[in-house]
Order: C-alpha cells, then sequence, then structure tokens
C-alpha cells in the first residue's frame, strides 16, 4: 500500500525540456498534487546593474537592452526615459511616436510568441508552428525598420537613432491588416476549440484579491481582473495621445490570459494606425550630453509581460551611480506559488508559462534583511573595512584615493 | 576509427539531435534558436530534432555568456551527453562573452568551461545563420573531421 501521506520531492530544473531558460523548481508532491514549491532563481544572473554603474550612459543603453531578449525596448526606452527625465532633456514628439511603434510591433511579436510557447507546453505544438509562422511577418518588418531582428538598438539618449520614413507606413500597414486576420483566427481558435478552453479553464487560479496582494503585474494582474496598466495610468511616449482599451477579464485562470494577451494584440493593431495617422514631423532626436547631471529618476513601462520600473541616479559624470531594474516577472513570479498550490504536476509547465516568464529579466541582485549572518555595507564602510583589511596584512592604503570617494 | 564509430558518424551527420541549454543568455538567441526550427527557416529538413534531456542529444546549442552560478550545471550536463558529442556556441556572448565580457559574474565564453565544436556569433545569430553554422558543422563530419 502507498503511503498517502508521503512527500515526494521533484527536482525540476535548471535545464528542463518545459522552459527554455534556466530556473530551478524544488515541487513537494503528495501524489499528484503539489503541496509546496520552492523556486530558486539567479542562473541567469549576470550584473548588468553593477555592469551599468561601470560603463557610461552611451554604452549602458546596449547593455540595458540585452537584459532581455524579447523586451529589450521595453528596458532601454525605460532606461532612457529615466536618464532623459534627469538631464532634462525635452524629447521630440516624432520620437516619442517611433518609441511607441517600436515598442507596440515588440507586443505583437512576444504576445504571438506567448501563445506558440503556452501551446507547446499543453501538447498542442500545432499552435506553436503556426503563430511562430506568424510571428515571421513582424519579425521581418522589425528587421526593415531597425536594422536587426532582436535587439533593435532603436533608442539613444535623447530620441531614436532612426527615422522611420513616410514610404514604410504602407508596409507597416499591410502587415498589421495580415496580422490582424491572422489573430481573429485565434480568438475564434480560443473561444470555439474544445479542447484548449478544457485544458486551460481553471488551471493556475488567481483571485484579484491575490493579484493584489502579491502585486502582480501586466497581463496576469488583468486576467484576474485588476485594472491596471501603466500605458493608460501614468502615460510615456505618444501613449496619452492614443485611443485603447485596457483589457480585462475575469476568469483568473491560464485561459483568462490567453484571452487578455489576443485582446491586447487587437488592441494593439489600432494603436500601430494610430501612430501612423498621427505622427508628426520634426527631429527625431536631440543632442545629448555625455555628462548626466546629479540627479535621480524613476521610469514605468508596460512592457509586455507588466510594468517595468528602472530607477537611475546621475552623480554628474558619464557614468550613473546607480542603475536599477525591477523586471514584470519579479513582480508576477510571487502569484505563481499561490497559483500551484494544491494544482497537479502536471499543470506546472503551463501555469509557469502563463506569466509569460523571463528570467534573464528577473535575475537581479537583491539584499534580504535579516536572513543570514550575511551584512550590507555602504560605501564608506566597505573602504573602511578594505583598509582595515590590507592594514591587517601590512599595507597601509588610507591615503589612497578611491572611485566614488568626493575630491573637493 | 572503428566500423562502430562510423556508424554512429553516419547517423549523427542524418539525425543531429539537439540539446538547447541557456547559459546565461538574454533569451535573444533562444527565440532565434526556436524560431529556426519553426517552419519559415525549419532546422528539421536537416534532421535536427529538438531534444529535452542531454541524454538524448548529440549536439548542445548553447547560448549565454556561461554565468557562475551555471558554470558547474553545463559541465554536468555536458558530462551527461553520449559520446561523440558536440558542442555549438550560438550568439556573440557565447563566442567570447559579447556585451557582457567583463560584468563579475560571467565567465565570457562557453569555451572556457567546455570545449566547443562551432561558433555562430552575431547579437543574437540569426537564423539564417543558425542554419549555415549547423550545414557547416555537419559538413565537417561528412569529412571526418
Amino acid at each position: 500500500m502507498p503511503d498517502k501521506e508521503k512527500i515526494v520531492r521533484v527536482p525540476i530544473g535548471p535545464q528542463h525540456p518545459a522552459l527554455k531558460e534556466p530556473e530551478s523548481f524544488m515541487v513537494d508532491l503528495q501524489g499528484e498534487k503539489i503541496s509546496s514549491i520552492a523556486l530558486r532563481l539567479g542562473y541567469n544572473h549576470r550584473g548588468i546593474e553593477k555592469g551599468c554603474e561601470e560603463r557610461t550612459y552611451v554604452q549602458d543603453v546596449y547593455l540595458i537592452e540585452r537584459v532581455c531578449g524579447i523586451c529589450s525596448h521595453s528596458h532601454s526606452t525605460a532606461f532612457v526615459q529615466a536618464v532623459e527625465e534627469i538631464a532634462g532633456l525635452d524629447v521630440p514628439p516624432r520620437a516619442k511616436y517611433i518609441r511607441t511603434l517600436i515598442g507596440e510591433l515588440e507586443r505583437v511579436h512576444s504576445h504571438l510568441l506567448w501563445l506558440g510557447v503556452a501551446g507547446h507546453e499543453i501538447g498542442f505544438d500545432t499552435l506553436l508552428m503556426y503563430t511562430w509562422r506568424d510571428r515571421e511577418l513582424v519579425m521581418d518588418l522589425l528587421a526593415e525598420l531597425t536594422g536587426n531582428r532582436v535587439h533593435y538598438a532603436m533608442n539613444v539618449i535623447g530620441g531614436v537613432k532612426r527615422d522611420v520614413p513616410q514610404e514604410q507606413f504602407a508596409r507597416i500597414t499591410s502587415v498589421v491588416d495580415a496580422l490582424e486576420e491572422r489573430t481573429k483566427y485565434y480568438v475564434e481558435l480560443a473561444m470555439t476549440e474544445e479542447t484548449l478552453a478544457q485544458r486551460l479553464s481553471g488551471v493556475g487560479y488567481l483571485s484579484k484579491e491575490d493579484a493584489e496582494r502579491f502585486g502582480a503585474v501586466g497581463p496576469t494582474a488583468r486576467a484576474s481582473g485588476v485594472d491596471r496598466d501603466t500605458r493608460r495610468d501614468d502615460p510615456y511616449a505618444a501613449y496619452g495621445e492614443l485611443e485603447f482599451q485596457v483589457v480585462t477579464d475575469t476568469r483568473c485562470d491560464v485561459f483568462g490570459r490567453a484571452v487578455v494577451r489576443l485582446g491586447e494584440l487587437m488592441q494593439t493593431y489600432s494603436m500601430i494606425r494610430q501612430v501612423l495617422k498621427k505622427m508628426p514631423d520634426g527631429p527625431t532626436s536631440v543632442r545629448a550630453p555625455l555628462k548626466i547631471p546629479t540627479g535621480e529618476a524613476v521610469s514605468r513601462y508596460e512592457a509586455p509581460r507588466g510594468e517595468d520600473v528602472h530607477y537611475v541616479r546621475g552623480n554628474g559624470t558619464d557614468k550613473p551611480e546607480r542603475a536599477k531594474v525591477r523586471a514584470p516577472t519579479l513582480a508576477n513570479l510571487q502569484s505563481v506559488a499561490k497559483m500551484l498550490e494544491n494544482g497537479y504536476l502536471a499543470d506546472l509547465p503551463i501555469v509557469v508559462a502563463a506569466i509569460d516568464p523571463c528570467f534573464s529579466c528577473t535575475d537581479r541582485m537583491v539584499a534580504v534583511r535579516g536572513t543570514s549572518e550575511s551584512k550590507t555595507m555602504n560605501w564608506e564602510e566597505l573602504v573602511q573595512y578594505g583598509v582595515r583589511w590590507y592594514r591587517e596584512r601590512g599595507i597601509d592604503l588610507s591615503n589612497v584615493k578611491m572611485r566614488g570617494e568626493v575630491t573637493a | 576509427m572503428s566500423l562502430v564509430h562510423r556508424v554512429v558518424r553516419w547517423g549523427q551527420r542524418k539525425s543531429p539531435w539537439i540539446l538547447h541549454f541557456n547559459t546565461g543568455a538574454c533569451n535573444a538567441c533562444d527565440i532565434e534558436i526556436i524560431a529556426a526550427l519553426t517552419p519559415r527557416f525549419d532546422l528539421e529538413r536537416f534532421g535536427v530534432l529538438l531534444k529535452g534531456t542531454p541524454r538524448h542529444c548529440d549536439i548542445m546549442a548553447c547560448s549565454g555568456p556561461v554565468t557562475l552560478q551555471i558554470e558547474s550545471r553545463i559541465r554536468r550536463i555536458y558530462e551527461q551527453v553520449p559520446e561523440p558529442k558536440l558542442v555549438v556556441a550560438v550568439g556573440t556572448c557565447a563566442t567570447s562573452g559579447g556585451v557582457f565580457d567583463g560584468l563579475y559574474n560571467v565567465k565570457s565564453g562557453i569555451d572556457k568551461v567546455i570545449p566547443v565544436a562551432a561558433y555562430i556569433p552575431g547579437c543574437p545569430a540569426s537564423p539564417q545563420a543558425i542554419i549555415d553554422g549547423f550545414a557547416k558543422l555537419l559538413k565537417t563530419l561528412e569529412e571526418g573531421k
């Protein structure tokens, strides 16, 4: 007789077939049901924030863009918006519209990508092949507009690098029309295909209260009925001048998240058309100083996965004193454990995939207070510690000037 | 080369199964590897099939500059791949560290940790480049190098 109370611990990851990125789950199972789940992150931590402090603002835009390959434009826009705020730069309206255009095209490619991955996780590989075939249209368009399929490098501090000339508008419109037709087909598929609805309904339930309590963002929160979208609540770039609806759903499950993303795709197509119609003439960038004055700024951006927050502090040099990235997946991860509670092991891949996780975005350094004997030091304490450490070994460094020390 | 070896090589050349492993990449190369396997580019016409476990694969397609956290895991996964095994470094940061070179938590290149058979540079490596890289790798197998 198998022991019903026995808990089996299953390690999943860091390399596993369901998700493409390395992350590790420790799943405690009681039979087929998940009793608890522990997440281990950090396999993708590269030290980008520290790297930003060591490089100039111009170099940082490229580094920040490579926080994530799927929402690269989101990160670089959020970063340059913060720097522009510190420097007091007035970004030309045309640049703002081009940023919005690329941002929305990126949302199209990201949501189509997600739809395919979600299909793959439930064994519906035909959907993966269909959506990824259609996604190539928008990838081609992005390559034409920006010069690269994935890392567009469109942003510079003070504007955008390339103009989108009038001749390309017709091409954009034709791609958007084609994709809209395809998305309508997917919406119809999601609404009528019995297996899809039955597989996804009720899986990964997250109530509205829990979504708010765990601080969920983006489509994950909106599928639980939380009406929150940075593009509307705190407009940046050209979003204040566009008309769109924030798509929400009250299903609170994976199916709801799919419906929200599909609805967002339809909104995005209309936004791209508005951008093309309203695009003002004028320059695409203003000259930015190499040295950014002292000051700090927080910038919010609605990435395809949710709200992306960047914090930058300048100290009057050409390098930032601190750059901080809070990616949307980090905010959503807390809710995954709740969604999986009392769920089945077989639902784990699709529930995790449903928040559209991006672990390379997420893996930042955080200090958790009061957990172990480790302690945090500020720069001054660290300098003193270093001086003491070397003095104990017979080397006196107390007169050496270090980086960051203010010289009168 | 023994007869068994030659037969295995022949089979590997006709249907190289790949394992996709993200060693700290930014996802860009990873989505391009998947894009190369989907209908537009269709790497599968060379017999390339994506596999979930290292024990079933012949080629490891690694992307990313190898973070310190992943270093021991990539070694363990490499050891699990049956002989003869090949590693392909996809993307500039898998090749040399790229934009992440010099950051405190990266090793700057797959070849610092495990031997690499082919390098596909590009940030990210485009699906065309990935197909070209794989085709060239398969050609070297044919020539018995």
